[in-house]
């Protein structure tokens, strides 16, 4: 589970990390949109020059988008070999029947592969300098105007703070159950993938017995501390643009200008 | 001063019980007593506590709470009033934050979120977790916990609060420090406490023992009352304080003690002056 980077954050005090989290969500959704928008490999360069400045901004290790990037490198191979077995164009290289290597599929892998890479940077400097509960309080304030049409934003924001919430609880106490069927003699992580799955069965249903248990005692709970519901609440954590959130948008607007200047 | 709690003739069923899990219970709290209520398993505790604010609503008899019966209009108002900490640390979190946590009562009651930061950051300084505002529930010990659902009660300034075998999941020290600073808070606040408990020597340190028996009220009593009847708690499932238990044993072998309740250190003065001619 440590391995996973996507959905990590790391803690810091850079320039990224106190930008409003409304401002890096829509900025990184802006970024990852107009990325699109580059065709030559001077457009893709400015866009990797400014993905590096953020990151370096970010003081957050540049090993961790790497490791980002992992998971995903199947799926990038994959699409890139498409793009360059079967783009025609340019000068031929080499052929083999209906597969050839052509010089607008190398350059077009080559763009295709700088697009994923950017793409997963961006997002993942998104979630490593965003804490989940604030691109949660980000994602409520951002869907706020659809309260007209009667969606229940603010529920929905608990619900998802709740469950926020529960991770490291429900993670616990998996261990927990894991040491007790373990001690009992069930063998998690081995044999073939039907006894893995088997394995599993003495592990979720104690966890669903206890999930519907805690829920029962946190809805007496906020019963008792008096939650009613409805959007009749105030607010304990608020969020305000600063100063370099209106920076970072002008450097957005910026970007796209210079980006729609250099592409062919 | 007035009364904290009054309730009468209260009778409870949960819905396809035989028999009701509170019956015929009245009793009456002046404001700023401490209260245990002790009873085995199963003998309606929780069930009572749950009455008082409104959580279930009674079958018959009434419950008034600060001076306003319990109905559908005074609910809110009512747990506006008592706060109840309840057993399990975990299961009562609701915010992804300490201060959150706390913060998350006043927000239901549409506090104004200037007062609510003076008053979710004085609630953590009274329980002595304003160091722990930012952290992750998570990563706290479990009598850190239970500080924490203390702290959310204190912000909404109850006068009562209701310890629903708050100390039970807690070791020997964090229960201490649990009741230790309910003991500061009451003296402070002015509160009136109504502690459910296991733990004898918890019930020890009350104003009044409530002695709750199959839904029924059993006894009524201060502690040395209650206690002087060793044999018949244990009958009733309870654990009698350890001192106590050395007592009767004691006794038993031929050796002289004292009649009434002893706390252990009322015992280490009558077993050092066992053999005193002074």
């Amino acid at each position: 589970m440590d391995k996973l980077i996507l959905g990590r954050y790391i803690p810091g005090d850079s320039m990224v990390h106190r930008l409003d989290p409304r401002t890096k969500l829509m900025a990184s959704f802006y970024y990852i949109a107009i990325i699109f928008l580059a065709n030559n490999w001077q457009s893709y360069l400015l866009m990797f020059v400014a993905t590096m400045v953020m990151i370096m901004l970010s003081k957050v290790k540049l090993s961790f988008f790497l490791r980002g990037v992992r998971p995903m490198i199947w799926l990038i191979m994959f699409t890139v070999a498409l793009q360059i077995f079967f783009t025609k164009g340019g000068h031929t290289y080499w052929s083999w029947g209906w597969l050839a290597i052509t010089q607008f599929g190398l350059t077009n892998g080559a763009f295709i592969f700088m697009r994923f890479v950017l793409i997963i940077f961006i997002s993942t400097l998104l979630t490593l300098t965003t804490q989940p509960l604030s691109l949660a309080d980000a994602v409520e304030s951002l869907l706020k105007p659809l309260r007209v049409i009667h969606v229940p934003v603010t529920e929905l924001a608990l619900v998802l703070q709740i469950a926020l919430r529960f991770v490291p609880t429900l993670m616990d106490q998996t261990t927990k159950i894991m040491n007790a069927q373990r001690a009992r003699g069930v063998d998690f992580g081995t044999g073939n993938l039907f006894q893995q799955m088997k394995a599993v069965v003495p592990l979720l249903i104690p966890l669903f017995v206890d999930s519907f248990g805690i829920a029962e005692d946190l809805a007496t709970a906020m019963d008792a501390r008096g939650y009613q519901g409805g959007d009749n609440r105030t607010k304990y954590r608020v969020l305000q643009y600063h100063r370099s959130d209106a920076t970072a948008a002008i450097v957005m607007v910026a970007l796209t200008g210079l980006l729609v200047f250099l592409r062919a | 001063m007035a009364n904290a709690i009054d309730i009468s003739h209260l009778k409870y069923s949960y819905p396809e019980a035989t028999k009701p899990a509170l019956n015929d219970v009245s009793f009456v709290v002046p404001a700023g007593e401490w209260w245990a209520i002790i009873g085995h398993n199963g003998s309606g505790k929780s069930t009572l506590a749950k009455n008082i604010n409104g959580l279930l609503a009674p079958e018959s008899g009434s419950v008034t709470v600060a001076g306003m019966p319990l109905t559908e209009q005074t609910v809110w108002d009512i747990r506006a009033k008592v706060g109840i900490v309840f057993q399990n640390p975990d299961n009562q979190f609701v915010g992804a934050t300490v201060a959150d946590d706390v913060a998350f009562g006043l927000e239901n009651r549409a506090v104004p979120r200037d007062e609510m930061l003076t008053r979710v950051h004085d609630a953590l300084v009274a329980v002595n977790m304003q160091d722990f505002a930012t952290r992750e529930p998570a990563r706290l010990s479990g009598g850190q916990k239970q500080r924490v659902a203390i702290a959310g009660i204190v912000a909404q300034r109850p006068d009562i609060i209701i310890l629903d075998e708050a100390t039970s999941m807690l070791d020997p020290a964090g229960r201490l420090e649990i009741i230790d600073l309910i003991k500061q808070l009451r003296q402070q606040q002015s509160l009136t406490v109504l502690s459910i408990t296991h733990d004898i020597d918890e019930a020890a340190g009350a104003d009044h023992v409530l002695l709750l028996d199959d839904g029924q009220v059993k006894e009524i009593g201060t502690p040395a009352e209650i206690f002087q009847h060793g044999e018949a708690l244990l009958q009733l499932g309870l654990d009698v304080p350890y001192p106590e238990k050395l007592k009767n044993a004691l006794a038993k072998r031929g050796v002289h003690m004292p009649a009434g309740y002893l706390d252990e250190e009322g015992l280490a003065k009558a077993l050092w002056t066992l053999h005193s001619t002074m």
